[in-house]
């Protein structure tokens, strides 16, 4: 027997001769704030952990659009309708939807106020708003600035306008893409965004070139991205480190310049990544400290700072576990389990969980990276042995399997969220 | 294995037996779906729901052991110990393909 399961038993029998708890007399609320892989999950597997629930579901939108395979959308291998999900399925099982922002909370009353003028109150609120881009931290760079060098590290609006910008740029011409500091959203996606972007340089307009300027001097997955850069894009990506000059200080939106310590450069199309942090309803719910993200407990994802808040996804500090989507969907699937033996009386279930990021360096050369993780020391650590990535030597055959294997991964977890 | 554990098996096979896709699943288990949907039609990352315990058990132990060919499942199998394998195999044998 595993030991989780004898804890879970444990827990199962001591809840059993607890007082039962006082929401029992009614239908245990549950308010979640946000609809991307780690709002519509948790929401969708709490109904199906416990149907008697009442799981309402509040959205800005009712479309959702998709960040993983974006990047293909920027090159052209993909349209945007293949990035869009609604919730019709998730109200078909049970979830109340509603689209508002969400204007406020009230932590000592548990209610939420939405810009549509109703208050929602709450037993337990989760919070998966995922990230905020971090104006103030990119000396130049604001909203207006966004229009002209756009990040696209929000799927919608800025993605296409960076395929515009790339479809416009005349061949011959320079695209600078700037990296920041960790902790961000999928980091790993930078890198895979620099590789379609010369993919489509190289197939489309071969006298370009791609620069990547960095804050950082070593990224996930390194050895194979540059690997496959050598292999397949040398005249067509630089990577400049941090150690080699790569760190922006400022950017000019009107000259579309990236400034560094040591140089300026100027680019035809201009997609600097700017530092990040939980977007503004955990800021304002006091769930992020002062790194601008949300220390939770790694059982139940409960906020270290508010009780009976959770917060899950991109906008959580968890220790290992990355800011992606596969991990999102993960922690939306224990996070439902936990909240729903809490509002029982019982003992959450020591977890395990699952992330896998996959990355493509070419559209039939696919690379990934998996990690198990556990709670320990008020936190979520790697399980020890099964981090890794790719191996280095691996054969084409591989890397076109993990190719599909990406497709396959984005095919299942939209069908699991959304479908 | 030991007379013990025989016995907590069977007990687990058992409980899986009544158990539907509401029953809280092993650590571990909810993270698969992630790729291994059953929703999400054919696919080469099959849907594990209803495979048969002994299967999923004997491949996830061949994969942490490195012996089965593979892209990303060894190192996940890497993950888990060959009772949590067992029970996660367990558990997907009994629900509903």
């Amino acid at each position: 027997m595993t030991r989780p399961n004898r804890r879970r038993f444990l827990a199962g029998g001591a809840a059993a001769l607890l007082p039962a708890p006082a929401i029992a007399q009614r239908a245990a609320k549950v308010v979640v704030i946000g609809g991307g892989f780690g709002g519509a999950t948790v929401a969708r597997f709490l109904k199906r952990a416990d149907a008697k629930l009442d799981v309402t579901l509040i959205v800005d939108s009712a479309t959702f659009t998709a960040c993983p395979f974006s990047n293909y959308v920027i090159i052209g291998l993909r349209e945007m309708q293949a990035q869009q999900f609604g919730y019709d399925k998730l109200t078909a099982e049970g979830v109340t939807l509603a689209v508002s922002a969400a204007r406020g909370l009230d932590a000592g009353k548990r209610t939420v106020a939405l810009a549509n003028d109703t208050t929602l109150a709450y037993d337990r609120l989760v919070l998966a708003p995922g990230i905020d881009i971090d104006w103030n931290a990119l000396k130049g760079y604001d909203a207006d600035a966004a229009e002209i060098m756009p990040h696209a590290w929000k799927a919608g609006a800025q993605t296409l306008l960076l395929r515009r910008q790339l479809d416009a740029m005349e061949d011959g011409g320079k695209v600078v893409i700037s990296s920041p500091a960790t902790p961000v959203r999928c980091p790993t996606q930078i890198y895979e965004r620099a590789s379609l972007i010369a993919y489509y340089l190289k197939t489309r307009k071969p006298k370009s070139k791609l620069i990547i300027l960095d804050a950082k001097d070593t990224f996930s997955q390194q050895r194979n991205f540059q690997n496959g850069w050598k292999e397949l894009y040398p005249d067509h990506l630089e990577w400049v480190s941090l150690s080699q000059g790569g760190g922006v200080s400022a950017v000019n939106a009107a000259t579309k310049t990236f400034v560094t310590d040591f140089d300026n450069f100027s680019a035809d199309v201009a997609n600097p990544i700017p530092p990040q942090k939980a977007g503004a309803i955990a800021q304002s719910a006091g769930v992020a400290d002062r790194t601008g993200w949300c220390p939770v407990e790694p059982i139940s994802f409960e906020s270290q700072l508010v009780p009976s808040i959770h917060v899950i996804g991109d906008a959580a500090m968890t220790g290992a576990m990355p800011k992606a989507a596969f991990a999102a969907n993960a922690q939306g699937k224990v996070c439902a389990a936990a909240i729903a033996a809490l509002l029982r009386g019982a003992k959450p279930a020591e977890p395990r969980l699952i992330n896998t990021c996959y990355s493509l360096v070419a559209p039939d050369y696919g690379i990934s990276f998996a990690e198990v993780f556990k709670p320990a020391n008020g936190m979520l650590v790697d399980v020890e042995g099964a981090a890794g990535s790719s191996a280095t030597n691996a054969p084409a055959e591989v890397r076109a399997r993990e190719a599909r294997y990406a497709e396959g991964w984005f095919k299942a977890i939209t069908a699991e969220v959304f479908g | 294995m030991t007379a013990t554990r025989v016995l907590v098996a069977t007990a687990i096979v058992l409980l899986s037996l009544q158990t539907s896709r509401t029953a809280e699943a092993p650590a571990g288990a909810s993270s698969c779906t992630g790729c291994h949907s059953a929703q999400a039609g054919a696919s080469e990352m099959h849907a594990l729901d209803g495979m048969p315990a002994a299967e999923i058990a004997d491949k996830m132990s061949a994969f942490k052991a490195g012996s089965r060919p593979a892209t990303i499942m060894d190192r996940i199998a890497k993950g888990f110990s060959e009772d949590e394998i067992r029970a996660i195999a367990t558990w997907y044998a009994a629900q509903k393909p």
